[in-house]
């Protein structure tokens, strides 16, 4: 079998391990090479359109083995590396608010015609939108939980919960920005303004990007265009949102509940 | 038809095993109640955060309050983010950085005198 037919026969969704997008490199050989050759023909439970391969000898995994088993991983590490890079830009986004944290937590005495933390803060909504956020997190685990399962129906409902969620939170958001600007705070009124403002304003954005992939990759799921490993793909959306769920427990505490 | 390297990487029952870092890509972690039950105690502990703020208890308050966020926070990230169950360079990757940050604008207040204020 010359190499561009094994390449071929790989991605016939016919039980033979799903590479996504993934480099052909030695360990994928392996891989293929690995899987009992001969035998009886089984489709895999996810076959795909091009089913014309049948009896090729890579359709011969058990029962319980399909494409969406494992994510492609790295020969060199043995892991995903898109897990691995998504782990390396959370790291990073660290310092991003770690500087936009300490820099409020300098300027928030700085403030101007007496509006300071103490005067404009609404806790008991400001906490609301906090649990709504602490929810998203759990409907986000559910999701890849269902994505793991494979219950493709259950995960898209998560997801669009967790959008939902989401998009309370934003909406929270938007809500005590207007408010507070009604009061007189406004983007340059002081330090302390631009800081939380800087601050708030980041992570709304970020909690936005979080949605939109979140219904960007339900309408993929759904038209059945999710690029590689299915339950990867919805892990790594996970990570990225429970992170801006815990850069939110900071800025709760820190900004919020602890008095100027 | 694969070298004993290969076969290494590549376990019978079609695991991989994670080579150098001799740990498995997998999936595990908690059920769905299980998850259900540690996202009503970061909800509680909230409900905790909050409630002090409301409540006199003096110089405790500010302990108090860095404890109950860490502990959110690690939650999250230990059960939520499957940091507990993965592969240790994941938390090594994240923890660098994250300590990184800490360490960075920790001195950062210091040098502006924040603390002591």
């Amino acid at each position: 079998m010359s190499d561009d037919s094994v390449r071929e026969d790989k991605t016939s969704g016919n039980g033979a391990p799903d590479l996504g997008n993934e480099p052909t490199n030695g360990v994928t050989t392996s891989t293929i090479d690995e899987i009992p050759m001969g035998g009886v023909p089984e489709p895999g439970p996810s076959s795909s359109a091009g089913g014309d391969d049948q009896g090729s000898g890579l359709t011969d995994l058990p029962a319980d083995h399909s494409p969406d088993d494992h994510p492609p991983l790295s020969p060199t590490t043995g892991l995903s590396n898109n897990k691995m890079g998504m782990w390396l830009f959370l790291g990073s986004e660290c310092l991003l608010f770690g500087g936009l944290i300490s820099t409020y937590m300098l300027y928030r005495g700085r403030t101007t015609s007496g509006l300071g933390p103490d005067q404009i803060y609404d806790i008991p909504f400001t906490s609301v939108s906090s649990f709504v956020l602490l929810m998203s997190s759990l409907t986000m685990v559910l999701a890849v939980s269902a994505a793991h399962r494979r219950d493709e129906r259950n995960m898209k409902v998560w997801l669009v919960t967790t959008a939902l969620l989401g998009a309370t939170f934003v909406g929270g958001q938007a809500y005590e920005f207007t408010s507070f600007y009604r009061e007189g705070l406004g983007y340059t009124t002081s330090l302390f303004s631009s800081s939380f403002y800087t601050l708030t304003g980041f992570h709304g954005v970020h909690v936005t990007v979080g949605i939109i992939m979140l219904l960007a990759l339900t309408l993929m799921l759904k038209n059945d265009k999710v690029p590689g490993h299915k339950a990867e793909v919805v892990e790594l959306v996970g990570l990225y949102w429970h992170f801006v769920d815990i850069v939110w427990i900071i800025i709760f505490t820190l900004v919020y509940l602890i008095p100027s | 038809m694969t070298s004993p390297t290969e076969t290494a990487q590549v376990e019978p029952s079609g695991h991989h095993d994670s080579g150098s870092f001799g740990h498995e890509e997998h999936h595990a972690g908690l059920t769905d109640m299980q998850y259900v039950v540690v996202a009503g105690i970061l909800a509680a502990i909230t409900g905790a955060e909050v409630s002090l703020t409301y409540i006199d208890i003096g110089a405790l308050f500010l302990p108090v309050l860095l404890i109950m966020m860490a502990v959110k926070f690690f939650t999250v990230v230990l059960y939520f983010m499957h940091l507990k169950f993965d592969a240790p360079i994941y938390r090594r990757l994240f923890y660098i950085g994250l300590g990184l940050a800490v360490f960075v604008y920790m001195v950062a207040l210091f040098t502006f005198h924040f603390f002591a204020s």
